[in-house]
């Protein structure tokens, strides 16, 4: 699994840098008496990968579905390239947003390449006379479209998988794979939903790696992730929403020492609470974690850090290999 | 992660016992022992099936004669001889190498319980129809302990026992009784399990060709041999020896094998079942079981629509016979009939194309408003509109509303189609064989189930078909892949209904009138919406062969099996429960499906209540 970011050119979506792919004004979105998300602002520009924390319940995953077309915000909109996204999630997709799932939701009885053809839907048209007739141009789209799907499972590292039936990958290849799917409708903006939950470490640095070279095809990202040295790792800015509302936005660093940040995650320390000095040491920690990875912060770092990932990521293969003939499932059942 | 790993194990030792896990037969009984005891019992039963059984030839097919088997004994004899055959092959007879790629113990297991249970049928209703066993000739006997002395052996044969659960010291006796049983249902199961087969190897394409065209005459031999059944007793002991024994071929991997070279070769297999099937109405007399036929085809071109909107698309359609109804109260109306308010005599392809406009149109009709609904709610609303399609026709009779449909009585006398100077309802002479009425309409209803078949196969394997299974994999997920699912599952639905409504067209020349009757949710006589249904499941979904296949054994069954009466639907209902159980994926499982280690993902694990 390469990710010589370097040599991809770029993708079709993708957009003149520096352009403003993504721009949510004043999201607001209330079910009911309840406001999950209230007037949450957030530009994404190409050639950005954006992060999106924040505690459990905070709004994010609503936000998420406003951007997707899931839900129309009740207040505020929300502009892909200027134009305001349509309210259905499948014209969301053609306009140019692709997402991933909070729980893989790949389609399981269909091979790894049919799952990748699949997100290729809106950029082809063949309907259901082409198919029966099946002219020369059908032949045509339908070639261009496997060679397409084969280049992009290429890219995450799943050619040699395609004939597999996707619910028999193992779990770091099944979320791989829904990236890849995701790119199959050539979007201008990315939006991964926890893509690194249930990941041990090789995989979630794998993770990284793919994401930059997403970064590097000139496609946005946007990423909603609870491992933060994943997220600081990985994002050009980051935003922070509690209780449905953006508490600070910023560069790693920056979000790292907020003070409120901080709180909203481990909850205000108070006098004489049982666990209290705990909670400081943990904070403290955290502290100092963050000037480490602020001092280490500047490019040259961030380049060399990725390089040691990468060949980390190399030489962790192996043992990658290993543990993807393990989980293969119905091995248990063989003996 | 390669699973396909069948290390070449020679069939006369099937499973090392690497693991620990015993690997021994059912009974003590030594396993060479048991292997010679199956290949005498086969061999003696092969003898037995060419003395008498019985005295009288009361008994229908006269087991009477010394000599030469009829009726049930050929049936027997058949079973026989695979078991013979199957056993000398674990004996690593170099010429018989091909007939077990996965290892032949299970496969003679299989074929002996065939031959066993085919015989003691007979015996028994020998016995139990003519009163008393006393009716038995010596032949009778003999295959009896024969057939049982060849399973005995066969179950003898090793096996890999699983790895026992061990006992919760804590349970009840109930419990422990409960886990004995799960316990004893683990070890019968891998008595019977097979390794998967060895990858086939590449053949020259002619002798690949051959292969196919073997396993194409044998299936319309069988199929002919099912459909030309005389009476009950046969027919049962057809479906025994049938099922059992495409079980045995299914344990030796022959089938996957069979089904790995079709798989390269789809185009002559496609075609070459269509010759095989358009040679059935020369295979018979008399247009008795041409009836039948056409009434199969007709029955299997529907569900095979249906396929369309359960198998790919996922949308679970409880009406569907409504669209058939359409398709051949549309066609009946320009076609002639004199009970038709329009008089009006189209060309048979102009009613045709009226047929599928107006089950298209139907479609369409009840799609816009149903298709926003999803699961559970989808079904029962086409329930709804398949029953008021039904009582609408019936009150379309001039008194209740306007007179269109001749109500309950239905558009009656039908002229016969006569294309291009071909009178469907005359008897031809072709090449030496009578073609009556209902094979004429054969060879017509195959024309469209070859068009049905196109579509199905073109549709599913491009663009829509995956984005129907992908809506039938995972709605929201489709969505956000840029699917539009409305637009996408009305045209699932829309060229299902179609298809059903060219069906129709046929079926409203072939059974002369239309009623409102024919198209009932579910009823004895397929087709009806439950049995559509039914045949898709049953067959397997996703599929072309399944829902043929299904239809073909859901028509002839009841059709066949006159002695169940009123029982019919009970049998049925119990032996669908059955095959749910025990074959969730239907008879011919999809592709997707059986793609890659599906038994072992299906075969639940090992979750005693240890693990609970």
């Amino acid at each position: 699994m390469s990710t010589e970011t370097t040599t991809k050119d770029t993708a079709p979506g993708a957009s003149v840098p520096g352009q403003t792919v993504l721009d949510a004004r004043g999201v607001t979105m209330r079910f009911g008496g309840l406001t999950a998300v209230r007037g949450v602002d957030l530009t994404v520009n190409s050639g950005e990968i954006v992060g999106l924390i924040g505690p459990n319940g905070a709004g994010k995953t609503t936000f998420f579905n406003c951007l997707t077309g899931l839900y129309v915000p009740t207040e505020g909109e929300v502009r892909y390239k200027g134009n305001v996204l349509p309210p259905k999630s499948f014209k969301v997709t053609a306009a140019g947003i692709a997402r991933t799932f909070q729980n893989i939701r790949l389609f399981a009885n269909m091979t790894v390449l049919e799952n990748v053809l699949v997100g290729r839907h809106t950029r082809t048209k063949e309907g259901f006379w082409s198919a029966v007739l099946r002219g020369p141009g059908f032949h045509k789209a339908e070639a261009a479209s496997r060679k397409r799907a084969m280049e992009l499972l290429e890219f995450v590292g799943l050619d040699s998988k395609a004939e597999h039936l996707a619910r028999n990958l193992p779990y770091g290849e099944q979320r791989k794979l829904e990236i890849a799917r995701a790119l199959a409708s050539e979007p201008g903006l990315l939006l991964l939903d926890e893509p690194t939950a249930g990941m041990n470490p090789q995989e979630t640095r794998a993770t990284e790696e793919l994401v930059f070279a997403i970064r590097d095809m000139g496609i946005a990202v946007l990423v909603i992730e609870h491992d933060m040295r994943f997220i600081f790792n990985l994002c050009d800015r980051v935003a922070v929403l509690v209780q449905g509302e953006k508490l600070i936005e910023g560069d790693s660093a920056t979000v790292q020492g907020d003070e409120r940040v901080v709180a909203a995650y481990l909850g205000e320390p108070f006098e004489g609470a049982p666990g209290d000095e705990e909670a400081a040491e943990v904070a403290q920690a955290e502290a100092s974690a963050a000037d480490a990875e602020a001092t280490a912060s500047d490019a040259d770092a961030t380049t060399a850090d990725a390089g040691t990932a990468a060949a980390e990521a190399e030489a962790g293969a192996p043992a990658d290999a290993d543990t993807t003939t393990d989980a293969a499932p119905g091995k248990e059942n063989d003996r | 992660m390669t699973t396909q790993t069948t290390a070449p194990e020679t069939p006369e030792t099937p499973s090392a016992p690497s693991t620990g896990a015993s690997s021994s037969g059912l009974f003590g009984i030594p396993a060479a022992a048991g292997r010679a005891l199956a290949a005498g019992g086969s061999v003696l039963t092969i003898v037995a099936t060419f003395l008498a059984w019985t005295w009288t030839s009361e008994f229908p097919g006269d087991l009477t004669v010394y000599g030469y088997p009829g009726g049930l004994q050929v049936l027997v004899l058949i079973g026989a001889v695979l078991t013979t055959l199957l056993t000398l092959a674990t004996y690593d007879v170099k010429a018989l190498g091909w007939l077990v790629p996965a290892g032949g113990d299970a496969a003679v297991k299989f074929a002996a319980l065939a031959t066993f249970a085919t015989a003691w049928y007979t015996v028994i209703s020998i016995s139990v129809e003519l009163g008393g066993v006393v009716n038995l000739e010596p032949g009778g006997y003999v295959v009896a302990v024969t057939s049982l002395a060849a399973l005995v052996g066969a179950l003898a044969l090793p096996f890999e026992r699983p790895e026992p659960d061990p006992i919760d010291p804590d349970s009840t006796a109930w419990e422990n009784f409960r886990h004995s049983l799960g316990q004893g249902w683990n070890t019968t199961k891998a008595a019977f399990a097979a390794e998967s087969p060895r990858p086939v190897g590449k053949l020259p394409s002619y002798a690949e060709i051959l292969i196919i065209v073997a396993a194409l005459a044998l299936g319309l031999t069988v199929f002919t041999y099912g459909i030309g059944t005389e009476y009950d007793e046969l027919f049962v002991g057809f479906l025994i020896l049938a099922g059992l024994g495409f079980a045995a071929l299914n344990k030796a991997g022959l089938i996957a094998h069979v089904s790995q070279i079709t798989a390269r070769h789809q185009n002559i297999t496609v075609f070459g079942a269509f010759i095989a099937a358009a040679l059935f109405p020369f295979t018979q007399t008399d247009d008795q079981y041409a009836t039948l036929g056409v009434y199969i085809l007709i029955f299997a071109t529907v569900a095979l629509g249906l396929n369309i909107v359960v198998g790919l698309a996922g949308l679970l359609d409880l009406g569907y016979v409504a669209f058939l109804g359409v398709g051949a109260y549309a066609a009946s109306l320009v076609s002639g009939s004199p009970n038709s308010p329009f008089h009006v005599h189209f060309p048979f392809w102009a009613a045709v194309i009226i047929g599928a406009l107006a089950s298209l149109v139907f479609g369409v009709l009840i799609g816009a408003p149903t298709l926003r609904l999803r699961g559970d709610y989808l079904a029962i609303v086409t329930l709804g509109f398949g029953e008021i399609f039904r009582i609408t026709a019936n009150n379309l009779d001039g008194t209740s509303g306007p007179d269109l449909t001749n109500g309950s009585n239905g558009v009656a006398s039908i002229p016969n189609l006569d294309i291009l100077g071909f009178d469907f309802g005359a008897v031809h002479d072709i090449a030496g064989f009578s073609i009556g009425r209902f094979a004429n309409y054969f060879f017509l209803m195959l024309i469209i189930t070859a068009v049905v078949v196109l579509v199905f196969r073109r549709s599913g394997n491009s663009r829509i078909g995956r984005a129907w299974v992908a809506i039938r994999e995972d709605e929201t997920a489709a969505l956000a892949m840029g699917i539009n699912g409305f637009r996408v599952k009305l045209i699932a639905f829309a060229v299902g209904a179609s298809l059903a409504g060219l069906a129709g067209t046929v079926q409203a020349h072939v059974t002369y009138t239309v009623t409102p009757e024919q198209y009932l949710f579910a009823g004895p006589i397929p087709p009806n919406s439950a049995f559509l249904l039914a045949a898709v499941v049953l067959g397997g979904m996703g599929t072309i062969a399944g829902p043929l296949i299904g239809a073909a054994l859901l028509f002839l069954i009841p059709n066949k099996l006159q002695f169940l009466g009123d029982y019919q639907l009970f049998a049925f209902g119990v032996a669908l429960i059955l095959l749910m159980r025990f074959r969730p994926e239907g008879l011919i499982p999809n592709r997707r499906r059986q793609l890659e280690f599906h038994e072992e993902a299906e075969a639940p694990a090992v979750l005693g209540k240890t693990g609970a």
